[in-house]
């Protein structure tokens, strides 16, 4: 059996609004594998919460359609989320047991008029447990194992008594309960401040070193990807444009938006008198875009006619190592 | 504080509104000009009497209207306060003319308050989680066709509809000659023969609000945060409908229950007015017409005494309700 947990291949989400269809993700690919962390970086609105919600299939039914492969690989096979009824039985199934998600706002993310203790045993009673008290000792259990103290008291507390280090917490011990082989934190120490921010991922990585689970990082701050990811895929407008490990999206990125991501993090001593760098321009909205690299418009290497003439294809630079740029592509190497 | 000391605090609060709005109260009584005696002397001159200075002075002294108005306002609120509210012009004490219709008030009132929650709480449900769906618009269409019709005109109508239709005679709440034999099952039935007519008005009139703002807060519930936690965990969706954003809001409907007590009694007069209901309603109304004085200020301030104790009550249920109000009321 491989170590692939999820393998995502070909994904589309897109939304249908008045003004045209938003192809908030346009055609992603990616694998994540068992007790390794794969970061998903970009800027708000380059569709990297979009991609999570679609694994979990909780985009607005509605207005959303997904459609490519997402595959979940078990030891028996696999099965293709994106083909389930994302109201259906195995859909809900799946949800909070093979795959559970963390949000970023704490305090919004929980109702306030439930205990913490009530939201977090909800899991364990959807999924077939029966007996209150083996869920209460669960739930117990599991808040002592995320750090907070005074267990059996915190849990009949309600969430606007907890601090937002503490509610965080309690989320992961929430998201964790039935031990999902999967974990998509979707910006969880975003709305935290610093310390609690290193407190929680210190928490999530030791979880992680115990249950094994696969997590899928997402996050705008490449500082927090530097510290959890294994693996990184950038997105940029519903693409992603370079993926690697962690050591050669930082060291040796190829792709001329990850080059700007990473000169556009302020460094200690060197920014003396001088403009931290910034890509130019802001991320376009994604209606209706035309088939082409969809950095062509901010890119300071543009190639007029080779760049807005179609999406680049994937290049493999090293094992491992794949970057969406013409600037790669074999035929204009030579160039 | 603890929660008691919260309302005993409420409870003083409360007790000195009412003391304002007594004083209120007792001013606007007093606004017409002349008093009790004036009224009585031109009574009594007008059957041919021939009173006297002194008999005038007599009767002022009798009724304590020759002292300062401070002691006349303390007189009467003590008096009020032990249930002693004067005479009526209509030759009854006030406190009868109050018992007879506060029933009929109270049963009218309460009816169609839960009919109204039965109806629109639901429909305000069914129109968030189907916005924009043919049966929103549909439900939106009725609630504002009763919204805007005119009570009085709708009322007019059923009766006349009824009347003409059926020969029922349904205005009132008994039919002629029930109204004073004992209870009885042919009692109750026709009491029930007769109140669904009013019911019908009155929640016509009030379930368009009730599920607009059902629909409103539904909608912002919804599009919280904790929703989609909620589905991430796999709950269905009517699971989770129930368990999270419905609860949450129904909040302002919880908090509005005590807000309707003092709208009990006043709230339908002209609906009362037109189908001839025995409520308060149109005692009040016809006691302000006729300078009524005792009588307009009694009901005045029951009504101002419910409004208060319907406050304090929405906040009681609301803190019940709503862990985030109690926590915070028990806090500080």
């Amino acid at each position: 059996m491989s170590d692939v947990v999820l393998e995502v291949k070909d994904l589309h989400t897109y939304f249908e609004l008045e003004e045209g269809t938003l192809k908030a993700v346009n055609g992603v690919s990616f694998a994540i594998k068992k007790n390794r962390t794969l970061g998903i970086v970009g800027e708000s609105g380059c569709g990297k919460s979009v991609t999570a919600q679609s694994i979990m299939r909780i985009t607005p039914k509605k207005t959303s359609s997904v459609s490519g492969q997402i595959m979940l690989h078990h030891d028996f096979g696999a099965i293709d989320i994106a083909q389930l009824d994302e109201d259906g039985d195995q859909m809900r199934d799946l949800r909070g047991r093979e795959i559970a998600m963390i949000f970023q706002e704490p305090m919004t993310a929980f109702s306030p008029v439930h205990t913490v203790g009530n939201q977090i045993m909800e899991a364990l009673f959807v999924h077939g447990e029966t007996d209150k008290k083996t869920a209460r000792k669960r739930a117990i259990a599991l808040l002592d194992e995320v750090g907070i103290p005074a267990p059996e008291r915190r849990i009949d507390e309600y969430p606007f008594q907890l601090s937002g280090g503490m509610r965080q917490r309690s989320m992961i011990a929430m998201a964790i309960i039935l031990n999902p082989r999967l974990l998509i934190a979707d910006e969880p120490t975003t709305a935290l401040d610093v310390t609690i921010q290193a407190q929680i991922l210190r928490l999530m990585k030791r979880l992680q070193r115990d249950n094994g689970m696969a997590i899928m990082f997402i996050t705008h701050d490449l500082g927090v990807i530097a510290n959890m990811a294994d693996d990184v895929a950038v997105m940029y407008l519903g693409k992603i444009v370079e993926f690697g490990s962690l050591h050669q999206i930082f060291k040796e990125p190829k792709h001329p938006y990850t080059k700007g991501l990473l000169r556009s993090i302020p460094k200690f001593g060197e920014t003396d008198g001088k403009h931290l760098a910034t890509i130019k321009g802001t991320v376009p909205v994604p209606l209706n875009p035309p088939d082409a690299c969809p950095f062509a418009s901010r890119c300071s290497e543009f190639i007029p006619g080779k760049c807005d003439a179609r999406m680049p294809d994937a290049v493999t630079i090293s094992p491992g190592h794949t970057v969406n740029c013409v600037l790669y592509e074999p035929t204009n190497i030579q160039t | 504080m603890s929660f008691g000391k919260y309302l005993l605090q409420r409870l003083i609060y409360a007790f000195l509104v009412l003391i304002v709005i007594s004083f209120l109260v007792f001013m606007i009584v007093q606004l017409p000009r002349g008093d009790a005696v004036d009224r009585i002397v031109n009574a009594r001159q007008a059957q041919g009497d021939i009173i006297t200075e002194e008999e005038e002075a007599a009767l002022r002294a009798q009724y304590g209207l020759d002292k300062p108005i401070y002691v006349q306002y303390f007189i009467w609120a003590t008096q009020f306060a032990r249930g002693n509210m004067g005479h009526s012009l209509l030759g009854l004490p006030v406190i009868k003319l109050i018992n007879e219709r506060i029933a009929a008030t109270l049963l009218l009132s309460v009816i169609s308050l839960i009919v109204t929650y039965a109806i629109a709480v639901p429909i305000g449900i069914y129109s968030a989680v189907n916005q924009y769906s043919p049966g929103d618009y549909f439900w939106t269409l009725v609630g504002f066709i009763g919204l805007a019709t005119p009570n009085f005109l709708l009322a007019l109508i059923l009766l006349f509809v009824f009347h003409k239709a059926f020969g029922l005679s349904i205005g009132g709440l008994y039919s002629p000659g029930m109204e004073e034999q004992p209870w009885s099952i042919a009692k109750a039935l026709d009491l029930l023969n007769h109140l669904w007519i009013p019911i019908i008005v009155i929640v016509t009139a009030q379930t368009a609000g009730t599920i607009r703002t059902m629909r409103a807060t539904l909608l912002d519930e919804l599009g919280q945060q904790y929703v989609v936690t909620a589905r991430a965990k796999g709950l269905r969706y009517r699971q989770l409908l129930f368990k999270y954003p419905v609860r949450l809001a129904l909040n302002p409907v919880v908090n509005s229950i005590g807000y309707i007590l003092p709208r009990l009694i006043s709230g339908q007069t002209i609906v009362a007015i037109v189908l001839n209901l025995p409520t308060l309603g149109p005692l009040l109304f016809s006691s302000l017409l006729s300078e009524d004085v005792e009588l307009a200020a009694s009901i005045l301030m029951i009504q101002s005494i419910l409004a208060v104790i319907g406050v304090i009550l929405g906040d009681i249920f609301l803190s019940l309700y709503d862990p985030r109000i109690r926590m915070e009321k028990g806090a500080t």
